[in-house]
């Protein structure tokens, strides 16, 4: 592999490449899901190519191929440079990359127990008995269960002389039970909604999750969710669970801090950011007790933001981005750190796949932990609504107006949870509700969520990113709005 | 560094001059032909492949300038067999006979790791197809020069104006083939050319966007023209109460609601009682001037003519005059509901079954300009964002408006709005329609590409405002 890295980015320096980089990636992956007591799907793939990028005369250009040869890794290079020639007939500026260190490395992410190496028949086994242990409830009309893997080596080098290969192992799982019943639909998912829960590592997280025992629970519950009231349209106080509050964080932290959208290289599709420059440092984002970080380092844990490098070469590192509530950090890139006044870049850059462009990427943007038990939190709210587990997602294009639901909720009063709630939602502007949170969870209580699916560019990128959070407390929020008929 | 690799270089300095193509269906039937040979010696009784080729590429702008380009080709090869009513699939982009042998190998390996199914049906066998033709040879010849002048061109738009363009122009080809052991054969190939602009006017935004298998019917300067005059009007927005709207909602923004019914029509979603027409088929549902079709024929439609087994699509009449009165089939939920197959089928094995992909939307008679003027009071919509669904059964859609909302008043079109989050049933919507425009592929960015009409409906909900 790093023959043909070497041979491209020669021939990208030929042809008149002032700066390239290139990645040959290898990725695997198998998918198996069940439905209702029959396996669905039942595949696996591998893909491995080359995708160089490289500036000439002052801007980018960018070519991939699976022609793995020394002729067609030439060719490709040859091509992306001749791509950033046509982009000079429309640049402004020359392309300025931050200084960066020379790394030669070799690191593997944690992963006990491969999964690829783990027989099939255990597998599907287990997906089986979980999918059984869900249908066994009276009510139930679908259960499913999913289990991705997926094993990715890449071999990274640059014309500054950088080569770095990495391994990382990502496994996700998931159950879901769903009651059709009369005129409605409701459902309940295990550990988290959406595919389940993600990390960097192997069969272990599966082990980890006691499927068996959780499946006639979430059963139970999404049948008991006919019969609960209906969530209430109130102003009050909001108590959401860790994989929400994940999500929470994502949608209203992690993408308004990407640089490449603050400075409107997104403004076409995912959107721009309300976090525009003269925020940094003077926007108090959050109330004083919140503290988040966007810390790719494995010693934040393994979440799918966790690596050794990003794909620019450039060492994980730990970035505050909100510090006692105060804006602190954007997630930046060689090229767009000296516009906030870095000397370095972040570390932030990754790409889907080796026919993809490097871009801005969430690592682990992680709300730190809080002093509280979920106990105390619940016993210390005289009445509101505790909501768990994400059903839908929406925000506007700056990232302020943000609306949520989630599958189930619980009604609290005098300190007690005291009935179950249907159709929760509740709504808000993302700094007037981060500026609301008056209680976070201890450490014992967080948990790095892994949410495998997030999209951005064109072409549409999809990646992996870490949310480590705690239960947590929020006041004056808006809820029940995605039911109001009025 | 060689000289004999500089050499090398230099040959491929000349090939990446010309714009890639794609390989002869020859080439990929050989593909094929190996595959199946390599099964046949294995003794495997049952093995469909398919081969897809894509090239692609895109100019990304951004800030009045190129900010990524980027260009890609690649050839995958799918591989599915079964044996002993057991089935898996095995993905490569390795193409020697040694990865398909292990992919092969692989798939044997997955398949034997299941219970029997005793509902896995025998694969098709040869079948006719009607000739689709969407392959322009002009778009295969579109260079990075090309594509990088029309940006300039936008640019210059918006710099003339004093408004900041963001987009992408992108050009590409592909092809699919389909081949199987029962002597199935299926080949398709398409162009495409797509342009999309955001031009930003201070805080105020707006958008446009077109894509065709031909390159020439895609005109970027039209299209950034429009959007720089829209941005313009979209300046200065004032703040209106949430509340029940009348709305007139362009192609996109109809497209993008419309669009998320799509996999509602499933006879597998409806069997899974995960559809909103569960117990409703049959049944008036929407207006009865809603008439929706799944038609891959249809001249403004894109896609492949045949599905995921390598069965014919067929035009299926989904909404008759508000009436919900046909599903989609794959080979499988057929047989369970004793319906005939559409051929609509995902590629095997999967637990979603089937979807309409082509979605045709008859239009009315009316037009955006009459709607606006028969309004005394409502909201033109360009565009919709982060469309997410909130109820299943009731098809409650939550998402915003975007790049650009304007107060409609006595028949003109007035100031821009701030923009709106929406929570609205896709059912309630879609028996509020008062005025349908005429009907032609439309792109967005929340569902796949559509032929909608203009919309004008009543008492569409809108929840609560942001801030800009």
């Amino acid at each position: 592999m790093w023959d043909y890295c070497g041979h491209s980015l020669e021939t990208a320096r030929l042809r008149g490449a002032r700066y390239a980089d290139v990645r040959v990636m290898h990725m695997r992956q198998r998918d198996l899901t069940t439905k209702n007591g029959q396996v669905g799907t039942l595949g696996q793939s591998e893909s491995i190519g080359l995708g160089i990028r490289v500036i000439a005369n002052g801007a980018w250009g960018f070519a991939s191929t699976d022609q793995l040869t020394r002729e067609g890794v030439a060719s490709c290079a040859a091509q992306a440079v001749a791509i950033a020639k046509a982009s000079a007939l429309a640049k402004k500026e020359a392309v300025q990359l931050a200084p960066e260190e020379t790394y030669v490395d070799s690191w593997q992410g944690p992963c006990q127990k491969d999964p690829f190496e783990i027989p099939l028949e255990t597998q599907l086994d287990l997906l089986l008995a979980a999918d059984a242990a869900m249908r066994k409830v009276k009510g139930v009309t679908l259960a499913e269960t999913d289990l991705q893997f997926r094993k990715i080596d890449s071999w990274f080098a640059s014309s500054s002389g950088s080569k770095i290969h990495q391994r990382r192992v990502t496994s996700g799982c998931g159950i879901a039970a769903t009651c059709f019943k009369g005129d409605a639909i409701q459902k309940r998912s295990y550990p988290n909604s959406f595919g389940g829960q993600h990390i960097l590592g192997g069969y272990e997280l599966v082990e980890s999750l006691e499927l068996l025992k959780h499946a006639p629970l979430i059963a139970e519950e999404a049948v008991a969710l006919h019969d609960a009231a209906q969530c209430p349209e109130m102003i009050g106080t909001l108590i959401l669970g860790g994989s929400q509050l994940g999500l929470q964080i994502h949608e209203s932290v992690g993408h308004p801090i990407e640089l490449d959208r603050v400075l409107g290289q997104e403004a076409n599709f995912a959107g721009t950011s309300f976090l525009t420059l003269d925020k940094l440092n003077h926007l108090q984002y959050a109330s004083p007790i919140v503290n988040v970080v966007a810390d790719a380092r494995i010693s934040h844990g393994p979440g799918l933001g966790s690596f050794a490098y990003d794909d620019e070469g450039v060492p994980a590192q730990c970035i505050d981005i909100i510090k006692g509530g105060a804006f602190r950090g954007y997630l930046s890139s060689r090229e767009t750190a000296h516009l906030v006044g870095l000397n370095r870049s972040g570390g932030t850059v990754r790409t889907e796949g080796w026919n993809r462009l490097p871009m801005i990427r969430m690592t682990n943007v992680s709300i730190l932990p809080g002093t509280w038990t979920p106990e105390h939190l619940i016993a210390d709210t005289d009445d509101g609504v505790f909501m768990e587990t994400n059903r839908s997602w929406s925000i506007d294009d700056r990232r302020y107006q943000f609306q949520f639901s989630t599958e189930i909720a619980w009604e609290i009063r005098g300190g007690k949870k005291v009935r179950m709630l249907k159709n929760p939602s509740y709504s808000g502007i993302t700094t007037e509700f981060w500026n609301s949170c008056d209680a976070i969870c201890n450490a014992d209580h967080w948990v790095l969520w892994g949410t495998p699916n997030c999209g951005k560019g064109q072409p549409m990128q999809t990646m992996g990113t870490g949310h480590g959070a705690a239960p947590a407390r929020f006041r004056n929020v808006k809820i029940g709005t995605a039911f109001s008929n009025e | 560094m060689s000289a004999k690799s500089t050499k090398r270089g230099a040959t491929g300095l000349r090939k990446a001059a010309a714009v890639a193509q794609l390989r002869s269906e020859r080439e990929l039937h050989a593909i094929i032909d190996t595959v199946l040979r390599l099964a046949k010696a294995r003794g495997i009784p049952e093995t469909e492949v398919h081969v897809e080729e894509v090239i692609d590429a895109l100019t990304r702008f951004a800030n009045n300038a190129i900010h990524q380009h980027v260009a890609e080709h690649g050839v995958v090869v799918s591989i599915r067999t079964v044996l002993n009513g057991r089935t898996a699939r095995v993905t490569t982009n390795r193409l020697d006979e040694d990865a398909f042998r292990s992919a092969l190998d692989d798939c044997l390996s997955l398949a034997a790791s299941q219970p029997k199914d005793p509902l896995l049906l025998p694969m098709p066998g040869k079948q006719k197809y009607r000739n689709v033709q969407r392959f322009v040879p002009a778009t295969t010849s579109v260079t990075a020069e090309e594509r990088a002048r029309a940006v300039k061109r936008t640019c210059e738009v918006a710099e003339r104006s004093g408004q900041v363009a963001a987009g992408i122009f992108s050009t590409g080809q592909s092809q699919t083939l389909l081949g199987n052991s029962r002597g199935l054969f299926a080949s398709y190939r398409q162009t495409q050319a797509e342009f999309s602009v955001t031009m930003q006017h201070g805080s105020a935004t707006s958008w446009a966007k077109a894509n065709s298998a031909d390159a020439r019917q895609v005109d970027p300067l039209a299209l950034a023209i429009t959007a720089s005059e829209k941005a313009e009007l979209a300046q200065n927005p004032i703040e209106l109460a949430p509340g029940r709207y009348t709305v007139i909602l362009e192609p996109a923004a109809v497209l993008d609601l419309v669009g998320f019914l799509f996999y509602d029509f499933s006879a597998t979603a409806v069997r899974d009682k995960r559809s909103c027409l569960s117990a409703r088929v049959g049944k008036p549902l929407f207006g009865r001037n809603i008439t929706l079709s799944d038609d891959v024929y249809h001249p403004e439609q894109s896609g492949l003519p045949f599905d995921g087994e390598g069965l014919p699509r067929q035009r299926v009449l989904l909404v008759d005059r508000g009436i919900p009165k046909n599903l989609v089939y794959s080979q499988r939920s057929a047989k369970l509901a004793h319906k005939k197959n559409t051929g609509h089928s995902f590629a095997l094995p999967n637990e979603f079954g089937e979807a309409p992909m082509n979605l045709v939307l008859a239009g009315g008679n009316s037009s955006v300009p009459e709607m606006i003027a028969s309004t005394d009071r409502g909201l033109l919509v360009t565009r919709l964002w982060y469309i997410r669904e909130v109820d299943p059964y009731e098809k409650i859609m939550t998402g915003m408006t975007r790049d650009g909302l304007f107060l409609v008043e006595k028949g003109k079109v007035g100031s821009a709005v701030r923009n709106f989050r929406f929570n609205q049933s896709v059912l309630e919507m879609l028996r509020n329609v008062e005025l349908l425009g005429s009907s032609h592929r439309a792109t967005a960015e929340e569902s796949f590409e559509m032929v909608v009409p203009p919309m004008k409906i009543g008492n569409f909900q809108f929840s609560e405002v942001t801030k800009f």
